[in-house]
């Protein structure tokens, strides 16, 4: 078997040689965001009142007297060594921030994506099953509701209505998961049910559209003129077919959710990547705001990286 | 044919379309309606959208104040109707800009292939790893606090997604047989784009484009929600949202109206566009 590993490996290494040149564009469009900044960088980046020392030292951070090219490639040089600088407000290491930050906002996008999943599939598979009577219609109802309605303002029902009225969730905060998981997953509850709503939608409809399709075509036909329960022929055959489509929706929605979780996360008052970019944009801090923006672009790739290599698990037809 | 009866053709096909369709007819009398508001919104608001009446806040509906106040005391049904202003108005720019950028680089890369289009490749695979509100909350880091920059940011990352749908329809297009004969009787590769290519790349762009027109409506409740769009005291249904959160724990009701407002206009724009959709599918053609 160690030809079929040999090829797995080879095949990661022609995704990943793949996604390096977008990898490389994305450092290029964050780093490019400075030159957005209008006037002159440092004095704009220091902030009022700022003294000639410190504007001096954000001129050296981001090398401004050199050329464009000089300047970023000298960026890019620190950053692929783990040096995403300091912060120009705190003057904490950007990449210290960002592992404080970063497991509240996973823990919500994992639970949504869990409440996803846990509840969108189900409605597909009842909607699929009764296609065309009151059920159906009443799951894509339900699917166009949850693709429409803004997250924060559902997260504002559910604490109005679950946290404040009934008090059945805390109202605002997080608690980190090493140090009470039970309690830290309490706290993300109606964060991640807010972010869920997208994510049951688009689940439900294109499983359902997945499995109509593959109820109704011939080798389903064949498989039950064989005599095959419909529940086994779906067991056997359609969950191959079907977990591509998961896998896509999936993927996709990992990059939404990470997205929107920005604004659920200050509704919530949690303290994740969201409040910490959102911060940093309303008083100019550039160094956390570059490296939120290439931590989320990493994490993004990564996932697409996998659901590559799953897609070879799943279909052999892919590779 | 003359330019007029082609029109009118096609006004028919709409109104055929509409009437077999009721709810994308519910959707788009809904949205010409909220067009109006926006536009008319200085005529027929009852009170000033900014006007305080600080002994008068939070007050539940009543004549004077259809919807009741908000924490200022200003009042809520006219800072709705002029918050669709500010929906529309942001909705269209950044979804112009997406279609302005995106469709003439994807008919672009399509039709020329080659360095162009594995270049352009590249660049959209980036854009589409850009969470989107992100890139535009960076943007306006960057550019300073507007509602406008923000928009910008977010139709820069709605246009690979119109790239990508104009190079594919482009690709197939490029093969047809009344390309290759207009080339023969000696059109420019100008007129073959705008005369013929174009026109049929279109149809799949107009139904994403109803799709992100409720993308960009989200993305700017959002930014003005964060405090990043509009600024006050300028009305917005995101920022009225932003408000309500505020005095979420004494009054839960203020923070009805403007979600119904955002969520009843996203749904339109999505019906209108699932609608258009299967419309506009070729294997869904009626004889």
């Amino acid at each position: 078997m160690a030809t079929l590993r040999e090829s797995a490996v080879g095949l990661f290494g022609r995704r990943l040689a793949q996604a390096l040149p977008v990898m490389l564009l994305a450092t290029l469009l964050a780093f490019g965001l400075l030159k957005l900044v209008p006037g002159d960088i440092a004095v704009t980046l220091a902030g009022d009142n700022a003294s000639d020392q410190r504007i001096a030292e954000i001129r050296q951070l981001y090398g401004l007297d050199k050329a464009f090219l000089t300047q970023y490639a000298e960026w890019l040089w620190k950053v692929v060594q783990g040096d995403l600088s300091r912060s120009l407000l705190t003057g904490e290491a950007v990449l210290v921030s960002i592992e404080r930050c970063l497991p509240a906002t996973l823990l919500i996008v994992v639970l949504a994506m869990v409440f996803s999943v846990l509840i969108g599939a189900p409605l597909g598979v009842l909607a699929a099953s009764r296609q065309g009577s009151w059920i159906d219609s009443a799951v894509m109802s339900v699917g166009s509701l949850g693709v429409a309605i803004p997250n924060f303002w559902l997260a504002m029902l559910l604490i109005a209505t679950l946290a404040l009225e009934r008090g059945w969730f805390p109202v605002t905060g997080s608690v980190a998961l090493s140090q009470d998981p039970l309690r830290a997953i309490h706290h993300a509850v109606l964060p991640a049910l807010a972010l869920a709503a997208g994510g049951v939608a688009e689940i439900s409809r294109q499983l359902r559209g997945a499995l109509i399709e593959l109820l109704s075509s011939q080798q389903v036909r064949t498989l039950h003129a064989k005599g095959l329960s419909p529940m086994a022929i779906l067991w056997k055959h359609g969950l191959r077919n079907v977990g591509i489509n998961l896998l896509t929706v999936i993927t996709l929605l990992a990059n939404r959710m990470l997205a929107a979780t920005v604004v659920i996360e200050a509704v919530f008052a949690v303290p994740g990547m969201g409040s910490l970019i959102v911060n940093a944009a309303l008083q100019r801090d550039f160094p956390v705001v570059q490296g939120v923006i290439l931590v989320m672009v990493g994490i993004v790739l990564l996932l697409n990286l996998t659901a590559d290599m799953l897609y070879g698990r799943i279909d052999p037809r892919v590779r | 044919m003359s330019q007029a009866n082609t029109a009118h053709r096609g006004w028919a096909a709409v109104l055929d379309w509409l009437r077999r369709d009721k709810r994308a007819a519910v959707s788009m009398a809904f949205l010409v309606l909220l067009v109006l508001v926006a536009l008319l919104a200085p005529w027929i608001s009852p009170h000033t959208p900014s006007d305080q009446d600080l002994v008068n806040t939070l007050a539940p509906p009543s004549a004077a104040h259809w919807l009741g106040t908000d924490d200022l005391g200003r009042d809520v049904f006219s800072r709705l109707l002029y918050g669709a202003r500010v929906a529309i108005y942001s909705s269209f720019l950044a979804v112009g800009i997406a279609v302005l950028l995106g469709v003439p680089v994807g008919v672009l890369a399509g039709f020329l292939g080659g360095w162009f289009d594995e270049a352009v490749g590249r660049v959209i695979d980036t854009l589409l790893s850009f969470p989107a509100i992100v890139l535009a909350i960076a943007v306006t880091g960057a550019l300073g606090i507007g509602l406008t920059n923000g928009m910008i940011a977010v139709g820069i990352v709605f246009a690979p997604q119109l790239a990508r749908l104009a190079r594919a329809r482009t690709l197939v297009v490029r093969q047809e047989l009344y390309v290759d004969a207009a080339r023969c009787f000696g059109a420019s590769t100008g007129h073959i784009l705008w005369r013929h290519v174009l026109p049929n790349a279109i149809q799949p762009v107009l139904v994403q484009v109803t799709i992100l027109l409720a993308g960009a409506l989200l993305a700017e409740a959002s930014l003005s929600f964060l405090g990043l769009g509009i600024q006050p005291p300028d009305p917005s249904w995101g920022a009225m949202l932003a408000r309500a959160y505020q005095s979420m724990e004494i009054a839960p009701e203020q923070m009805y109206a403007p979600g119904i407002a955002i969520l009843l206009t996203a749904l339109a724009f999505n019906s209108v566009g699932e609608s258009l959709r299967k419309e506009l599918d070729p294997t869904n053609q009626r004889l």
